[in-house]
């Protein structure tokens, strides 16, 4: 096979694509067991290994992805680059590997970016503010099934990035989106529905992320195939909190 | 050195409150004066630095990913065990102990087993309030399913991602936290070392991923729940990044290494199909719940599954436990599969696989039925296996998946060196040596969100620290260490590869120390691991500079532990000349060729002290007493 794949020393290097050939690559390797045989190739030559962020291997951590051939996480859909086999592509195949590319996630080196941005959405408030000890029986609210599993649909995004990379935008609205439904959706979620969603679009706006224009290209490379429907939700949350916004008092205090 | 377990006076249901009652406590203005610092993110470290920020401790986090969500806790699937008995299956606090203690084959605390069974029904309440999204009956109840080793459904889930699940819980929790200027988060940070100052742990030195910046960073206290070293074994069920580093140093540094030895092989992982394989993949023992385990009864048979008649198959689990059947716990179930493949009965390309099979369930319950319990791992399954388990059985294969050895603590999770607590699966926990599936999450989040929240307060307000600044001469010392260390691993420029190396140890431990191990074996592994070590420091190659990004030496680092502890499982295992949980030496089996134990003689915990390089390390023992499960031969007949 032939790779050629995006080399970036540094976040201050220009970066460029550099050409490799690799054979004998066995149809059951993942991707990433792939690049693993690169690297110790190369190292075997001297030259300095491919970096690219992996984990868990199973796609669940989120850790890994980048762009093959213009598609976030490769050609099969629904999955993370590390669950790509290479069965799916054939001998002689020519493949590009690029990282995700978004101003909010600046490249660090080679296929690795920085996707702290996400962890600060989440700080704004992708949380249920439950401090430890004070919660109620886990029966004492019942949820109604179908409420529950789609909470659970938008709460399996493993925050990856592909909707990014994928988006023209570079919008985060599906991840964004997830949350706000994941939560959104739940009896424990509500006292701060509105809030949260205000809070978290208007972080996602601050880390420079673009507006969604309902594509859907984020919805197609989704690993975990996490549905437009969400950010409709979001939307809806998040006009009704901008709406209905008020400061809050400061007179509720005791003595 | 005397092992003091601090274990609570009276009886096992009352200890943990008088414990709880009779600890100092910091009251809430001064507990903003301490500062506590927290290396990882899973469910015990991430819940630990989340629950200590509410109290209004100063916090400092620290994880190697780029997102504390990403810890591999992550991806633990199946379920967390509770006590709750919703299910009025005859379920209670007493049942789940006794459970656990049965299963970890009698060589785990009571009294700590029985503090995480009262504190199981708090995790699922503190999940549940958080937006976890378990699964639920069409009432809009919380449902469970059952799991291996228990004949009661205490199980809970969200659907085959519990462990996600339950760790954007606390991640969430943590953010919001970090929102709130309560914790110091450090991402892409690796500790490299610890620092111990008047005998006390009083902070870590630590390597910048990105920059290769050494810090040191000073503390009242230390936090550690970093996991397991199932990667020890290279080929394993733990993430790539895993590792015994943060434990492993702190070992040297003084904290004693409990039950090295005692590690756990998952029954159900995707066999290996080659070489160049980096990981196995699990796939959830929830699946033993409806789906049977076969292999042909004839030697050779290398027929496709569908063709081999019903009476030529081997139910072996249902034919040799009848009251568990396919449920028996991981051990009992791995070294079945084991036997069958010895006995030139496992199918596969490899002959290293046994079916799991879903035919009859599909049958029995419908196609939809089963896709909504297990749909992501039969879909997981097919992208890597390349078969669709709907309609050929899945197989499947025993692999390393968690460690229940670590560092030894007592009843308040502190170390051997005060001021150090280790939390989920990085202590040597209460799973004795054999955990039970959905009991690991329990765990990690029971230590984190219920347990160490008490006991740190009880150290900080028990003990006098003396103010120790970031250029204390112990501090720099340590510092140092960690410099030369790197610079000597990117000097050496030798011929194999960092991974070479890791592959070869991996080997080494899975043949000599894995699912089954003897006295001749281990003596060999313990010359071949220090022949590896030596080779190692004079021929590893790590290309590039320690000054930026540079995975090589990141694994170099962690290998270089990894084969010292590896040399500390053999010589553990092979001291210990019993057999129990998954600590498997052949030579002592019963007739039935089930583990043998020897309470006399090894009822307790085996704690080694680091003695100095090239020295033996030194056995020091913690006996255990059974007041209220009494030792019996396992039987899960």
């Amino acid at each position: 096979m032939t790779l050629n794949v995006w080399r970036q020393k540094s976040p201050a290097d220009a970066g460029q694509m550099v050409k490799y050939q690799l054979d004998n690559v066995s149809e059951h390797m993942s991707f990433l067991e792939m690049l693993d045989v690169l690297n110790e190739q190369l190292i075997g030559k001297g030259e300095i290994p491919i970096s690219f962020d992996h984990d868990c291997r199973e796609g669940i951590c989120g850790s890994c992805g980048f762009v093959i051939n213009g598609v976030a996480h490769g050609p099969r859909g629904g999955t993370t680059v590390c669950q790509l086999h290479m069965r799916e592509f054939k001998s002689g195949d020519e493949l590009f590997i690029e990282p995700w590319r978004a101003s909010a996630f600046p490249i660090i080196k080679d296929l690795v970016v920085n996707r702290s941005a996400f962890d600060r959405i989440i700080q704004a408030g992708g949380f249920v503010s439950i401090p430890t000890g004070s919660a109620p029986d886990g029966n004492a609210i019942p949820v109604p099934k179908k409420e529950s599993d789609r909470a659970m649909s938008a709460a399996t995004c493993i925050g990856c990035g592909a909707c990014v990379a994928a988006c023209p935008n570079a919008s985060a609205s599906l991840f964004t989106s997830a949350k706000i439904s994941h939560l959104g959706l739940l009896p424990q979620g509500q006292p701060e529905r509105y809030d949260r969603a205000v809070k978290m679009v208007n972080q996602a706006n601050e880390e420079g992320f673009g507006g969604c224009t309902n594509i859907g290209l984020c919805e197609a490379v989704c690993p975990k195939h996490i549905s437009l429907e969400n950010i409709a939700r979001m939307n809806r949350d998040f006009t009704v909190g901008a709406w209905s916004y008020r400061e809050a008092t400061a007179d509720g205090g005791g003595a | 050195m005397e092992l003091d377990p601090r274990i609570p006076a009276g009886p096992i249901e009352q200890r943990w409150d008088n414990c709880k009652f009779d600890m100092k406590l910091v009251n809430p203005a001064n507990k903003r004066k301490y500062h506590v610092i927290v290396v990882g993110t899973g469910l015990a470290g991430g819940a630990a630095a989340a629950s200590l920020a509410e109290l209004g401790y100063n916090v400092k986090c620290s994880c190697f990913q780029d997102s504390p969500r990403r810890a591999h806790s992550i991806a633990a699937q199946g379920g967390i065990n509770a006590a709750k008995n919703y299910q009025n299956d005859g379920d209670s606090i007493y049942r789940l102990f006794y459970d656990t203690v049965k299963g970890g084959d009698f060589r785990a605390r009571e009294s700590n087993v029985y503090r995480l069974a009262q504190i199981s029904v708090n995790i699922i309440d503190q999940a549940v309030a958080q937006g976890v999204p378990f699964a639920r009956e069409y009432g809009g109840t919380l449902a469970n399913r059952s799991f291996g080793g228990a004949q009661v459904s205490r199980t809970f889930y969200a659907r085959g991602q519990t462990g996600q699940q339950l760790l954007l819980g606390a991640y969430q929790s943590l953010e919001r936290q970090i929102s709130l200027g309560k914790v110091d988060m450090h991402t892409r940070t690796e500790m490299l070392d610890l620092i111990v100052i008047d005998g006390r742990a009083r902070g870590i030195v630590t390597r910048n991923l990105l920059t290769g910046a050494t810090e040191v960073h000073i503390a009242d206290a230390v936090i550690v729940g970093t996991g397991g070293y199932g990667n020890v074994f290279y080929l394993s069920t733990n993430a790539k990044g895993s590792n015994t580093t943060a434990i492993w140093r702190a070992h040297k540094r003084g904290a004693l290494f409990a039950n090295p030895c005692f590690t756990q092989i998952h029954p159900t992982c995707i066999p290996v199909s080659g070489d160049y394989q980096s990981k196995l993949t699990l796939m959830s023992e929830s699946l033993r719940n409806d789906g049977r385990i076969w292999v042909p009864k004839k030697v050779g048979d290398t027929r496709s599954p569908q063709s081999i008649p019903e009476d030529e198959r081997d139910y072996y689990l249902e034919r040799a436990y009848p009251s568990f059947g396919n449920l028996v716990p991981r051990d009992v179930a791995s070294r079945a599969a084991k036997r069958m493949c010895d006995e030139g009965r496992g199918v596969g390309p490899t002959g290293l696989g046994v079916y799991l099979d879903f035919s009859e369930s599909i049958k029995r319950l419908g196609k939809a039925a089963v896709a909504e319990r297990y749909g992501n791992l039969f879909e997981m399954y097919e992208r890597i296996a390349g078969e669709n388990p709907y309609e050929v059985p899945m197989r499947i294969y025993p692999a390393i998946h968690y460690t229940m050895g670590g560092l030894w603590v007592d009843y308040q999770l502190q170390s051997t060196i005060p001021g150090l607590f280790v939390l989920g699966e990085a202590n040597f926990s209460d799973h004795g040596a054999n955990r039970l599936g959905a009991s690991a999450l329990m765990q990690g989040l029971a230590d984190g969100y219920f347990v160490i929240p008490y006991t740190i307060g009880n150290y900080l307000a028990s003990t006098k620290l003396e103010k120790v600044s970031a250029d204390h001469p112990a501090a720099l010392a340590a510092k140092t260490e960690v410099t030369e260390r790197v610079k000597k691993l990117l000097s050496i420029k030798g011929k194999r590869t960092v991974d070479s190396f890791h592959r070869e140890l991996g080997k080494i431990i899975w043949d000599y120390c894995g699912m089954a191990r003897n006295e001749k074996g281990l003596t060999e592994a313990i010359a071949k691991v220090r022949a590896l070590k030596a080779e190692f420091w004079t021929n590893v190659n790590v290309l590039g500079s320690g000054e930026e990004l540079n995975q090589s030496l990141e694994k170099a680092g962690r290998v270089a532990d990894f084969i010292e502890l590896g040399e500390l499982m053999c010589i553990d295992a092979r001291d210990r000349k019993e057999s129990c949980g998954g600590h498997f030496r052949e030579e002592y089996q019963t007739p039935e060729g089930e583990a043998q134990r020897d309470d006399e003689n090894y009822a307790y915990a085996a704690a080694w002290e680091f003695a100095g390089e090239g020295k033996d390390p030194v056995l020091h023992k913690e006996p255990l007493t059974f007041e209220y499960v009494h030792p019996s031969q396992r039987s899960y007949k």
